[in-house]
């Protein structure tokens, strides 16, 4: 009868060793795999650099750095240059910042101090909302009613009045075309809106009512406590929000490609067509025959990501300091 | 004019331009809504998920593209949602304070918002080049990385959330801290979790860049993962361009298929993530 009791004692005491050795390698394994995957996503923004750069070699090697300068685009003789694409990316995305940066803060301004409570929410949700709603919804917006409207409209416009007003008349010149520069840039604005306004009242959130209330109750008016108060204390995160916004744009592809006019030519009327990094890849990479044609291509990608890394980089650090403060 | 009205006046003037800007900003909004949902609604019928998607000047439907892109989609965060979340599990149970922590999570954010067509070159060097081929495989690897950062990012944040009394009661038990994390850590965490899940499917659902030259475009019916295969948004982007009036009618049925499905899993996701707070 002890040898029966001892031999399942042994029994159990063999299954509770066995147990915990499982527990243990489970957790190592669990371990390992969790840090690996992290690890993984640092690889992954490696690899993309590797590979851009593996693929950009053959026209970087021939071009050297007057690919950045060139404006030369001729698959037939093979010259590439990236220049109107970058000039395109940041002129749509620069333009795109000056319309949507004021109005976001404005909406965000809004939001925090003007709206009534009800409406708050609601608001805030919707436009939430829209900045998730994917971008060829704005392209193809943008090129079927936006374009058409503006060729009838605003662009006419702008070229019959400003036509005796130097430096002007060459900004806004030529017969109106509807796509270009111009529309691109106001499908950026619209798009990157609601990017601004959420983060922009997120950021005018982290203002302690306290320092409000004390700018009020001295005699401020809503402007003074918006300029002398809350704009210096948010300072950075506003800019932080503004360059990832920026960030956005400058990588965006598809609302831009239906509007932009797909034109490797620097114009110096913004109502002209011209072309972004992003649009040239959608639009030519499929079509790209030749090994100096595909690698060009690529070596765009190479310049687009290393300037939208740049952007955001900064941008993350600024929204990250903001982040301190309020911990603070 | 007194200097008191003079600043009354200064900031009415202000606060009235944040009123306008705001009433602007959303009257466009709109507008593109109502524009989507007036050109979606007109085009919108029985045949778009029923037929396939049709030569320029015939009838036809966006059914292959349709189920082109549920099945990247899928695919897609079938293999990037686990390496996100195990990512995002250790950055907050293990590596809370570590140096690599904080690389990867800046790192992470800045994937977050890279141009997605450069990740389609990335996909397209890696696995197009190498296979020979424009397949459905690239399509949903490059979705697949596009949902990493998402739910690296949400992962993090909700487990963060979880309070650490949980997780000392369950060590006081004598549980390893696998099953900490497994059992106590993603339970409680759970609806955040599905949450990010959510956002990952709405932001890569309309991602068309990086489909353009990895799963390219098929014109007819494909469920063969190692083949072309059309995706909805690649067949709005070349439908919307042609000069064809029905092709151009099927780019705003699928444009408004799209939204309305994006807009469907970003509010399911929000109230997931709303009862979550409240309780």
């Amino acid at each position: 009868m002890t040898e029966a009791v001892l031999s399942d004692h042994v029994k159990a005491g063999g299954a509770r060793a066995r147990a915990l050795k499982g527990f243990k390698l489970g957790d190592v394994a669990f371990h390992v795999v969790t840090k690996s995957s992290a690890i993984a996503v640092l690889l992954l923004l490696g690899g993309v650099i590797v590979s851009l750069i593996h693929g950009s070699a053959p026209a970087l090697g021939q071009f050297g750095f007057a690919f950045l300068t060139s404006q030369a685009w001729n698959p037939v003789t093979e010259q590439f240059g990236a220049a109107p694409a970058i000039y395109g990316t940041l002129v749509t995305s620069f333009l795109a910042l000056l319309i949507a940066a004021p109005m976001g803060f404005g909406i965000a301004v809004f939001l925090t101090e003007l709206c009534p409570h009800v409406l708050r929410r609601p608001i805030g949700v919707a436009i939430e909302l829209l900045a998730g709603i994917p971008s060829i919804i704005y392209g193809i917006w943008g090129m079927f009613i936006l374009a058409p409207v503006l060729q009838a409209t605003l662009q006419p416009w702008l070229i019959a009045g400003f036509a005796d007003v130097p430096v002007l008349n060459d900004l806004f010149a030529g017969p109106p075309y509807g796509i270009g520069i111009a529309t691109a840039s106001i499908i950026l604005a619209i798009m990157i809106l609601p990017l601004i306004a959420s983060i922009s009242r997120d950021v005018f959130e982290t203002v302690p009512p306290v320092l409000k209330e004390a700018a009020y109750g001295i005699g401020c008016t809503k402007w003074e406590v918006m300029r002398s108060i809350v704009a210096p204390y948010t300072g950075v995160g506003l800019v932080g929000g503004v360059m990832l916004a920026l960030g956005r744009a400058l990588g965006e592809t598809m609302a831009v490609t239906f509007v932009i006019g797909n034109a490797h030519k620097i114009h110096a009327s913004i109502l002209g067509p011209g072309t972004t990094i992003s649009a040239t890849i959608a639009n030519e990479f499929t079509e790209a025959d030749g090994a100096m044609y595909t690698s060009s291509l690529i070596a765009l990608g190479l310049v687009l990501f290393i300037i939208t890394f740049f952007v955001l980089a900064a941008s993350r650090l600024l929204l990250a300091r903001i982040k301190r403060q309020e911990g603070r | 004019m007194s200097l008191a009205t003079a600043r009354k006046l200064r900031s009415s003037l202000a606060m009235a331009a944040c009123v306008a800007s705001a009433a602007l900003g959303i009257a466009a909004l709109t507008i593109i809504l109502g524009a989507l949902l007036w050109n979606g609604f007109s085009s919108l019928n029985l045949a778009v998920f029923t037929q396939m998607t049709p030569p320029p000047g015939a009838a036809g439907g966006l059914l292959n593209a349709i189920v082109g892109s549920l099945i990247m989609t899928v695919l897609g965060v079938a293999i990037g949602a686990p390496l996100g979340l195990f990512a995002g599990t250790y950055m907050a149970e293990y590596g809370r304070y570590s140096r690599v922590t904080a690389v990867v999570r800046f790192i992470n954010d800045i994937l977050l918002s890279a141009p997605s067509i450069v990740i389609g070159l990335f996909v397209y060097e890696i696995t197009v080049l190498q296979m020979g081929h424009f397949s459905a495989y690239a399509g949903a690897l490059a979705l697949s990385l596009l949902v990493v950062p998402v739910v690296v990012r949400t992962t993090e944040d909700m487990l963060n959330l979880v309070p650490g009394s949980l997780r000392e009661a369950a060590t006081a038990l004598g549980l390893p801290r696998s099953l900490i994390i497994r059992h106590v850590a993603y339970k409680a965490a759970r609806a955040g979790l599905i949450t990010g899940l959510l956002l990952a499917v709405a932001r890569v659902s309309g991602e068309t860049a990086p489909l353009l030259f990895t799963a390219l475009n098929n014109q007819f019916w494909s469920t063969n993962l190692n083949a072309p295969m059309s995706s909805l948004p690649v067949v709005i982007f070349q439908f919307a361009m042609s000069p064809y009036k029905d092709w151009q009618n099927l780019a705003w049925a699928g444009a408004l298929l799209i939204t309305a499905a994006v807009l469907a899993l970003s509010i399911t996701a929000r109230i997931l993530g709303a009862q979550k707070t409240s309780k």
